[in-house]
Order: C-alpha cells, then sequence, then structure tokens
C-alpha cells in the first residue's frame, strides 16, 4: 500500500503546487477549479491507501494508536511466496445478463434526449430491471 | 455460476516449463453460456478485451476510409467530389472516431484489459460486470456517433473539438450534434469505468510478490492512464450536457448572448464561450496523454523481449511516466495560445517541460536497444517506426509550444501533420505493434510474418509520403479544415503526394486484414512463448484459461517468465545484456 498511496500523494501535492502557481498568477478561476478537482483526486484515496498502510504497521490512525501490525500485503512484499496469498481472493462472476441490459437501458437514454421522451420508456424500465437484476445477482454471490 | 478463486490452488509452483497443453484445464467446468449469448453476456476480461479490439479496429477502418475519401478531395483545388459541408462532417467524424472510439478504446479497453490482469497474476478484471458495462456502452456509443450520418442534417460538422458558439443550436441545429455529444457522453461513462478498474485491478489484485516496483511498464503505464481518465473524463462529461443545455434548455453556458459590460468587463454572471474551450482542453491535453501512454508502455514491452535485455532504467521510465501525466494536466491552454485570453509563459513553460520526461524515455528505449540480440520481427519493426515517427511528431510538437510559431502556424497544415505524426506513431505504430505482439498470446497462433512485414513497410514509407508535405503546406500557409484551395499558390503539388501517400497506407491496411484472414484459416501454431517474453503473461497457456492461471511462477523480479525460463542468466544487473556472447554474436536474428 506504501507505493500506491505515496504515489497518488505525491500527484496530489504536485496538482497543488501547480494550482496555487496557476492561481496567483493567472487569477483565472475555471482552470484553478479544475486544477484543484485533480488535487483533491490525488489526495482523498491516496490518504485512504496510506491510511490503511499505517494500519498494517500497527497505527491505527495514521500516527495515532496502536493495533496489532498485521504486516504488508504479500503483494507488497519482496520475498512473498504463492502460498502467501492462500485464501479466497474473491468471488468472480461468471457471466451476467445485466451489463449489457443496462447497456441497452442506457443508449435509448440518450437517443430519447435526442430523439424523443418515448425512447425512455424503454430505457428507463430497462435501466430499473438491470439495476435490480444486478443487486439481487450480487446477493447471491454472482449469478446469471 | 461463480467460481471462488483460490490461490492455494494457483499458487501451486509446479516445476515445469509450461507447455502447450492447458493445465488441469478440466473440460467439465462450466464457464457459463456460449456462442452469441457467450458474447453478450461474459464478464471474462478476455472476451470483452477481444471484443473492444474487434470494435475499435473496425472503427478505424472506418474512419481511415473517410480519411482517403477527404484525400481524394483535396488532391486537386476545386474538387466537386464533396460538398463543404460533406467535408465538414467528415473531418469531424474522422477526427471523433479516431480520436474518442479507435485510439484509447484500442488501447485501454482493448488491449490493457486483455493484458494487464495477465501482467499482475489476477483472476479477472477487479470489477468484471462494470467492465462488460463499459464495453457496452462503448460500443453503444460508437453506434451513437455513427447515427449522425442518417439523420436529417447530417453528422456533427464542428471538429473533433466543437468550438462554442460554433456547436450551439443556431449554428449547428440538427440531430447530428446531439447524437455526437450523446455518443460522447456514453463512451465518456463507459471509459470513467475502465479507468476505475484499471487502478482497483493493480492497486487490488497482484499476485504475492508482484510488488509495485516489479510490474511491467505497460501495467504502470496502464496505472497511470487510468488515473489520467479520472481526471479528464468526467470535466469532459460535464462539459458536453452543459453544452446541450445550451442547445435545448435555453442556459447560457457557453453563450455571451444578453451580456453586458459593467465598468468595461463582463458582468460576473455572463456565458463565455472561452469557457468551452478551457473545459475541453483540461480535457483534452490529458486526453492526448491517454492516448500516448498506453503505446508507449506497449514499446516498451516490445525492446526489452527483441533484444533479449532487461528494459533499461526501469525506474527512470516508471517516474518519467508520472511526470508527464502531472505535467499533461497544467499545460491545456497551449490549444489557446492564439485566443489571447491565456497565461501564456505559464502554459508554455510547462509544455516545454514535457519534452523532458519523454527524452528520458527516448533514452531508455534505445538504451534497451542498445548491445542488445536485436531481432527485427513485426512487432519490433512496428516498434522502431513509432520511435521515428513519434520523435519527428514529438519535434514538431516542442516547436508548437512557443507562441510566436504557434501564432504562426496555428490552424494550418503544419498543425495537422504535427498531431497525425504523434498519434499514428502512438496509436497505430505502437498500437499494431502491440497486436501482432500480443496477437500469439490472445489465439495461440501466430500472425504471418512476410505479410506484416509488407504491412510495415508500406504503412512507413507512406506515413511519410502522407504527412511531410503537409508540414510544407503549413508554413505555405494552407489553412487546415477547408475542401478547396486557391490553385494558383502552388498547393496542389503537395497535396497530391500527400494524397497518394494515404493511398499507400490504405494498402499497408489491406495486408493486415489478408493476414487476419490467412492466420484464421491456415494457422500457424504459437506455443504459449513464441517471442522468449520476459513478463508474466507468457507463462500462462495461449490462449490463456478461464481466470487465467493455474499455477504461477515465483515472481523476484520485473520478468518473472524471463527467470523462471533462464535461471542461469538471473541476477543479471539492470541494464547489462543476459547473455554472454552480445560482442560476437552481433548479427540480426530473424524469426523466432
Ligand atoms: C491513416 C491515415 C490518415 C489520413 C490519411 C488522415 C487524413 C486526415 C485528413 C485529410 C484530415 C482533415 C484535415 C483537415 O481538413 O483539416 C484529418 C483530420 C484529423 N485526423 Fe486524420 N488521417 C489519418 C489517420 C488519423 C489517425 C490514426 C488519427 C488519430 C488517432 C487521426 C486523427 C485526426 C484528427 C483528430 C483530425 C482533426 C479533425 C478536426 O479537424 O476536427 N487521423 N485526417
Amino acid at each position: 500500500m506504501k507505493v500506491e498511496s505515496l504515489f497518488l500523494l505525491f500527484l496530489g501535492l504536485f496538482f497543488g503546487g501547480i494550482c496555487l502557481w496557476y492561481w496567483f498568477w493567472g487569477y483565472e478561476d475555471g482552470g484553478t477549479m479544475m486544477l484543484f478537482g485533480a488535487t483533491l483526486l490525488g489526495f482523498l484515496p491516496g490518504s485512504y491507501y496510506f491510511f490503511w498502510h499505517r494500519r498494517f504497521h500497527g497505527h491505527k490512525y495514521f500516527f495515532w494508536g496502536r493495533i496489532k501490525a498485521a504486516g504488508d500485503r504479500p503483494e507488497d512484499r519482496d520475498d512473498a511466496e504463492m502460498a502467501d496469498g492462500a485464501g479466497d481472493i474473491d468471488s468472480f462472476p461468471n457471466s451476467s445478463i445485466w451489463p449489457f441490459v443496462m447497456g441497452m437501458g442506457a443508449f435509448s437514454l440518450v437517443l430519447a434526449m435526442v430523439f424523443g421522451v418515448w425512447l425512455a420508456f424503454i430505457g428507463i424500465p430497462l435501466m430499473i430491471t438491470a439495476l435490480t437484476g444486478v443487486t439481487a445477482e450480487s446477493r447471491r454471490g454472482g449469478d446469471i | 455460476m461463480t467460481d471462488v478463486i483460490e490461490p492455494t490452488q494457483t499458487g501451486l509452483q509446479v516445476p515445469e516449463v509450461p507447455t502447450g497443453e492447458p493445465h488441469g484445464h478440466a473440460g467439465h467446468e462450466d464457464h457459463g453460456p456460449s456462442g452469441i449469448l457467450k458474447w453478450l453476456t461474459s464478464t471474462d476480461h478476455k472476451v470483452i478485451g477481444l471484443s473492444y479490439m474487434i470494435t475499435a479496429i473496425a472503427v478505424f477502418y472506418i474512419s481511415g476510409i473517410m480519411a482517403l475519401v477527404m484525400r481524394l478531395q483535396l488532391a486537386s483545388p476545386h474538387s466537386s467530389l464533396l460538398s463543404f459541408s460533406q467535408y465538414n462532417a467528415l473531418f469531424t467524424m474522422h477526427g471523433s472516431l479516431m480520436l474518442y472510439l479507435f485510439a484509447g478504446p484500442f488501447a485501454f479497453g482493448g488491449l490493457a484489459n486483455y493484458i494487464v490482469p495477465l501482467q499482475i497474476g489476477a483472476p479477472d478484471m477487479a470489477f468484471p460486470r462494470l467492465n462488460a458495462l463499459s464495453y457496452w456502452l462503448y460500443l453503444t456509443g460508437s453506434i451513437t456517433m455513427m447515427l449522425g450520418f442518417f439523420v436529417a442534417g447530417g453528422a456533427a460538422q464542428f471538429g473533433w473539438v466543437a468550438y462554442a458558439p460554433l456547436s450551439s443550436a443556431t449554428s449547428s441545429p440538427g440531430a447530428g450534434p446531439d447524437t455526437w455529444i450523446m455518443a460522447l457522453v456514453l463512451t465518456g461513462f463507459s471509459a470513467i469505468f475502465t479507468g476505475v478498474n484499471l487502478c482497483g485491478t493493480i492497486f487490488y489484485l497482484r499476485a504475492p510478490g508482484m510488488t509495485m516496483f516489479r510490474m511491467p511498464i505497460f501495467t504502470w503505464n496502464m496505472l497511470v492512464t487510468g488515473i489520467l481518465i479520472l481526471i479528464a473524463f468526467p470535466v469532459l462529461t460535464a462539459a458536453l450536457v452543459m453544452l446541450f443545455c445550451d442547445r435545448h434548455f435555453d442556459t447560457h453556458i457557453y453563450t455571451a448572448v444578453g451580456c453586458h459590460l459593467v465598468n468595461g468587463l463582463p458582468m460576473r454572471s455572463c456565458g463565455s464561450p472561452l469557457l468551452w474551450q478551457n473545459l475541453f482542453w483540461f480535457f483534452g491535453h490529458p486526453e492526448v496523454y491517454i492516448l500516448a501512454l498506453p503505446f508507449f508502455g506497449i514499446v516498451t514491452e516490445i525492446f526489452p523481449v527483441f533484444s533479449r535485455k532487461p528494459v533499461f532504467g526501469y525506474k527512470g521510465m516508471v517516474f518519467a511516466t508520472m511526470s508527464i501525466a502531472a505535467l499533461s494536466t497544467g499545460v491545456w491552454a497551449h490549444h489557446m495560445f492564439t485566443t489571447g485570453a491565456v497565461l501564456l509563459p505559464f502554459f508554455s513553460l510547462l509544455s516545454l517541460l514535457i519534452a523532458v520526461p519523454t527524452g528520458i524515455e527516448f533514452f531508455n528505449w534505445i538504451g534497451t536497444m542498445w548491445h542488445g540480440q536485436l531481432r527485427f520481427t513485426t512487432p519490433m519493426l512496428f516498434s522502431v517506426g513509432f520511435l521515428f515517427a513519434f520523435l519527428m511528431g514529438g519535434v514538431t510538437g516542442i516547436m508548437l509550444a512557443s507562441p510566436p510559431i504557434d501564432f504562426a502556424t496555428h490552424d494550418t497544415y503544419f498543425v495537422v501533420a504535427h498531431f497525425h505524426q504523434v498519434l499514428i506513431g502512438t496509436a497505430v505504430f505502437a498500437g499494431f505493434a502491440g497486436l501482432y505482439y500480443w496477437y500469439p498470446k490472445m489465439f495461440g497462433r501466430m500472425l504471418h510474418e512476410g505479410l506484416g512485414k509488407w504491412h510495415f513497410w508500406l504503412l512507413f514509407i507512406g506515413f511519410w509520403v502522407t504527412f511531410m508535405p503537409q508540414y510544407v503546406l503549413g508554413l505555405l500557409g494552407m489553412p487546415r479544415r477547408v475542401a478547396s484551395y486557391p490553385s494558383n499558390l502552388g498547393w496542389q503539388s503537395y497535396n497530391i503526394v500527400s494524397t497518394v501517400g494515404a493511398f499507400i497506407i490504405g494498402v499497408s491496411f489491406a495486408f493486415l486484414l489478408v493476414n487476419f484472414v490467412v492466420s484464421w484459416r491456415k494457422p500457424i501454431p504459437a506455443g504459449d512463448n513464441p517471442w522468449d517474453g520476459q513478463t508474466l503473461e507468457w507463462f500462462t497457456t495461449s490462449p490463456p484459461p478461464h481466470h487465467n492461471y493455474t499455477h504461477l511462477p515465483p515472481i523476484r523480479s520485473e520478468r518473472p517468465t524471463w527467470d523462471y525460463n533462464h535461471p542461469d542468466a538471473l541476477n543479471v544487473p539492470h541494464g547489462k545484456a543476459a547473455h554472454t556472447n552480445g560482442k560476437t554474436n552481433g548479427k540480426v536474428r530473424a524469426g523466432v
């Protein structure tokens, strides 16, 4: 997690610097806002990963508090063996019709914006069906 | 049905070099439906990656034919082949199809989708269903874009950049522009989902021992691309929604209608056409790097393999990529120098700075080949072609980053030549290098080397013949986006040469089609590792089994497959040739 978090925090820091520099040189608000957004995009996930990195090393909240150190994840350790990653990685759905249904729903919805609202009467039910379908599927553990 | 992936089962090290046999891939396992239903419902990253690639290549051919028609029109000054508005629609659709629907999706939807999980030893992408949704949004987006040709008034005619106020409802009425906007809303979401998926996969699904600094450079570049997508595409989608509101709901975000001056300045709540340019290019310039970095990654995989060496300056490469990405977010307004409303020194400085990390990458590519045992197979030839093409496009890019030069050449054919050399260098030379390189992994069969070389050489020649005269045309003052030009300025001869070149490129791509047919009808078996590849994807079977690996080698460096297959070559320091006879055997070895 360390490299991941530092990578994102570095990007956030860089964009933050550019953002300040740009603002105090150009006083242009549109670009400054977008650079600020990019800064957050670095900092938010970056600090989340940093939080977990510290936890793995026994720090409860970044620099305070202590919990039992779990150590780095196997994919972060130079000397990890394949067996260190033992256990379920995750359950992966094999196939699912819902992405297709949702794609078709989105397709009808955007076409409705161009060719007429009646298309939304196809798009919205498709989207709702797909959302329901995909949620139910997840609760069952992913199945078509 | 669902597979629960257990690494204990995948983690067993079987001490044998993998063969062409699928490892313990029992045929009775149920992997979901087959046939057409398989393509509709599959959430396997390999199937989705292939769908992406097939669609993107189809888009590339369609858009290429549009380019040829435009070049035919320009071969004579007052050609009557196309009307002005047809020409406008063609360059708009050619640019949009190539950039939004070919180059990007081919790289991060197609190749990355297929290869990244394999390279890090993951069973699939982190969010397989989101991945499938990305593809469907991309496909329907492509269809929506092309629907523009079939509506009253024809396709959009405002260029791939849709500048306000040209894109307003008054200047561009009709459904064509609306389909263009909606197509990009769909593909924008598709790209964002793919970006999320790439980052999630790379952060969470690496195999044990695959630390960040052991990931192949291709995977690194895809991570950086994923982050750039997350920075850039939401801005585009938001800007498009606002554009749509301007066109239909009477908002005035990009129009200055009804504005008046207060103390000599526009009133505060006034809409501004320039806002579109700022928003668009805040997306558009990172987009240019979204279209470049994956392809840098591809050639960085190819050079080491065909030089039989590790990549030169691995960490330098990673940091250079990161700096390119970081800087690319601060250079958007170099497309707007001539508006007179941007901070010239800031944008010029940052744009010039990008040349530094790009230079480092070039240095490292050459360093990788230096003293290597070079094998000029088709993928290698395409990669070397990329070096030349991108160098030329890059150098003229540095020229354009200097405002005085840009003032003179803005919106001329100089710019057209510049961005085609950059984009064809990356998306075409490097992109098809990737296709030739990974095709054996995807299908277990080779593409025909001879046909591949014909493809390369015709493309390479056609490329220079097409675009070098355009630099001259630009300097002579020929503006871009024109369907006819004065006949007394001496521009026609250059245009004819350029058109001939374009048709040579067209012929070269016929060889690719023939090659597909040949490999389909008369397969040349490839085995699992035909190129003596170094990274993890060459360890599994070709094509890889469901969920990719039955076992993995120990991962102790950034090239685990090489370490496994060449135990004697272990511990060779970075940048040194991994063989002892590099000096005596400097000859080019053809084939594999
Ligand atoms: C295969 C060879 C190609 C040829 C012969 C070609 C030809 C052309 C021509 C004639 C134009 C119109 C120029 C004008 O009137 O201003 C154009 C524009 C453009 N092309 Fe290409 N092109 C090719 C490949 C590509 C590729 C591979 C890409 C991107 C990946 C690309 C992206 C663009 C873009 C972005 C525009 C600008 C559209 C606009 O002005 O809005 N082209 N191309």
